[in-house]
């Protein structure tokens, strides 16, 4: 059969301010045409609904990761910072990394952190309700997870103002070089010297993340060369992906007030409503794949070597999968969402999110009786997150 | 496109696909999901579980192609002694049969290295197996020192011919054991040293490498764990304990779907045992672990399970829920 004759085309391009501001009405276009839907814009190939999202993150050994999880293919270009031991890599190359952070950020090893940071989130929240109207994102959003991650990585206090510029500019990379990629390249020198300078291990507390790393370097669990590089990826996918995490959570809850009561009468549902708000609001919302080989999609075959856009905030929302998807509802179970991608590269700081989130949503739902907006939500665009610059509230206190 | 559904039910439900005789007391089976689907992922080293009809739970390493991601090989020895679980897989197990698994869990993974001395005795050739296939793709330099007992119970000796004088098979019949300080003097003090075989084997590697750093000798062990009682092919029963709700969990299903067909629902992610997520806290009873996550200090511990592959052994389970 003659499959080129069935693949639809789309030349709008995913990257346009426009649908970062919205892609709602592009996913669902993209999902009714079809499994797999041409992008001529950038010649990439998107998929755009759960079932094929899904296959696509579990299927490695067809959908390569080193070649970039950009638009960038770095079998043609050359990528602009050393690739990551994790994002940028596939089995064989991909296994000692990816289990030594899985133990460093596993569950067992955070059950430690949980009391402290259950009282952080406590300490922040009265701090932040002494006044009755505040900017929800830098307040929280920003100011909860910069108050206790870097500190569990175990980085010194000065210079923790480039961590979200720094992973700004890695996700908007992923993306065309559009104005959004120049915006961050004046500073980028900077922000990158200080990064790599707090992977090293003088730099690092003895006691946190990063010391654990190159532990297991001394082990010979991964090699010294590797130490620093798999610290890069605390830095780089540690910070702003929880940040907009928080802040989709919180501007959810700010426009859904029965959903914040539920939780106020049942604080045990925090966990949920944060899953529930990665699938609703997808803060990450896309990553490529290359076509590791020619690949069959849904009768359509894509080329050896194409770029493979996986719309991970389209499959969250897709109706195939989910009933009433653009609802937000704590009484769902969003349990086999794709925002934290799914299969051998699924987030390996997933259950740090969900601890930081917990702890704060759970201290929200202790003092506040009501949230709301106080003024139109700004939206903060990037090439692939998909994230709050401003969230002005008003808080009632119980 | 692979199949997308998720278990649930009991672990992974396996159907045996083939059954060969790879060397003398030495049975190859390949095993994939009834319907053909994509399997848990798994690295080199690594090892299922497999509950057999017998009631008995034994550990397999998994030495076939970790690129076929819907099938799964593992080597078995007949123990001695005739009884068990191997027997029984000698004897009885046939194609088209279907065998309950517990997901692939790492405790011999292979570590970066610019080169490996790989040492397996008999059976122990197993998990080296796919660590020398991948050694070979890394383009690292390494050397397989394997011992047996004849050259005619040793497996997979055809499948490790085309690497040449990189691998030395030495069966004791004909050239005695293997000449391990030979094989360490090759090694120098940069490789890494994985041995899997018969205790006396790891015994003598262990010795002749007790000067060199920790972590350059990486060891696995075969040891009948004793699983406590065998597994359950009968309904339990389980307590949430913060409702006070109990229900019933029937085969094919899994302790993750009663309980939110209970209206407790408990996050999950993957729904094979691999992310962690649905981990929940165990306040009495024994759990039947088949996730890919706790170790063994944990299961042993028993105070918390993965409830979308887990099940009971107890009667009861008592679930902090």
């Amino acid at each position: 059969m003659d499959t080129t004759a069935v693949l639809p085309t789309d030349d709008t391009d995913p990257f346009s301010p426009s649908v970062l501001e919205d892609p709602a009405e592009l996913h669902a276009r993209l999902r009714e045409a079809g499994p797999v839907v041409h992008l001529t814009r950038h010649d990439v190939y998107a998929l755009s609904r759960h079932e094929h999202v899904h296959a696509a993150l579990r299927d490695w050994q067809r959908f390569q990761s080193a070649a970039g999880v950009g638009l960038s293919n770095f079998r043609y270009e050359e990528p602009w910072r050393p690739p990551s031991l994790l994002l940028e890599a596939d089995p064989p190359h991909h296994d000692a990394p990816r289990a030594v952070l899985s133990g460093v950020l596993s569950p067992r090893a955070l059950r430690s952190l949980r009391g402290r940071w259950f009282a952080e989130a406590e300490e922040l929240v009265d701090q932040v309700l002494a006044d009755d109207e505040f900017d929800a994102v830098p307040s929280l959003a920003q100011a909860f997870p910069l108050r206790v991650f870097p500190d569990a990585v175990g980085l010194p206090r000065q210079g923790r103002e480039n961590l979200l510029p720094y992973g700004d500019h890695v996700f908007n990379a992923f993306g065309p070089d559009n104005a959004l990629v120049a915006r961050g390249r004046p500073g980028l020198g900077e922000v990158s010297a200080w990064i790599n300078a707090q992977c090293r291990r003088e730099t690092l507390d003895s006691a946190g993340f990063g010391a654990r790393i190159w532990s297991a370097a001394d082990r010979g669990d991964i090699t010294h060369e590797q130490a620093p590089l798999l610290v890069r990826s605390l830095l780089t996918a540690g910070v702003d992906t929880t940040v907009h995490g928080l802040a989709a959570v919180l501007y959810a809850f700010a426009t859904h007030p029965r959903q914040w009561d539920l939780l106020r009468r049942d604080p045990s549902l925090a966990r949920m409503a944060f899953d529930e708000a990665v699938r609703w609001e997808s803060p990450v919302q896309t990553f490529f794949r290359t076509a590791l080989t020619e690949v069959e999609i849904g009768g359509t075959v894509i080329p050896d070597g194409k770029k493979i856009l996986m719309f991970l905030g389209s499959a969250n929302r897709d109706p195939r999968r989910w009933s009433a998807p653009d609802a937000f509802d704590l009484e769902r179970d969003p349990s086999g969402h794709v925002g934290f991608g799914m299969g051998v590269h699924q987030c390996v700081g997933q259950h740090v999110a969900r601890l930081e989130a917990e702890a704060l949503v759970t201290a929200l739902a202790r003092r506040v009786e009501r949230l709301e907006l106080t003024g139109r939500p700004r939206r903060h665009l990037n090439n692939t997150l998909r994230g709050w610059e401003s969230l002005p509230v008003r808080v009632t206190r119980t | 496109m692979s199949n997308t559904s998720e278990f649930d039910g009991n672990g992974i439900e396996l159907e045996v696909r083939s059954k060969e005789a790879a060397a003398r007391g030495v049975a190859v089976l390949t095993l994939a999901r009834p319907d053909s689907g994509r399997l848990p992922d798994w690295t080199p080293g690594a090892h299922i579980d497999l509950a057999l009809p017998t009631g008995q739970v034994r550990q397999y390493s998994l030495c076939g192609d970790r690129w076929d991601p819907c099938a799964y090989r593992v080597g078995v020895l007949r123990e001695p002694g005739g009884r068990g679980g191997s027997a029984h897989i000698h004897d009885e197990l046939a194609v088209g049969e279907r065998v309950t698994a517990g997901g692939p869990r790492n405790n011999f993974p292979l570590v970066p290295s610019p080169r490996y001395l790989f040492i397996a005795g008999g059976i122990g050739i197993t998990p080296l197996l796919p660590m020398v296939h991948q050694a070979h793709i890394l383009d690292a330099d390494w050397h397989l020192l394997y011992g047996g007992r004849s050259r005619a119970s040793m497996a997979f000796l055809d499948e490790l011919a085309p690497h040449g004088d990189r691998v030395s098979v030495v069966p004791q019949d004909e050239r005695g054991l293997p000449d391990l300080a030979a094989a360490l003097g090759w090694a120098g003090p940069d490789a890494k040293v994985y041995c899997c075989g018969p205790e006396p084997l790891l015994a003598a590697v262990e010795e002749a490498c007790a000067e060199r750093p920790p972590g350059v000798l990486r060891t696995e062990r075969f040891v009948a764990r004793d699983q406590g009682a065998p597994v359950r092919g009968e309904p339990f029963q389980v307590e949430l304990a913060r409702s006070g709700r109990t229900l019933t969990v029937v085969p094919g299903q899994s302790v993750l779907r009663a309980v939110g067909e209970a209206g407790a629902n408990v996050l999950s992610s993957c729904r094979q045992g691999t992310c962690g997520t649905c981990e929940t806290g165990v306040l009495s009873g024994t759990p039947d672990h088949r996730d890919s996550v706790l170790d063994d200090d944990e299961r042993a511990a028993g105070d918390r399970m993965l409830i979308c592959v887990s099940r009971a052994v107890s009667d009861r389970l008592v679930l902090d829920l």
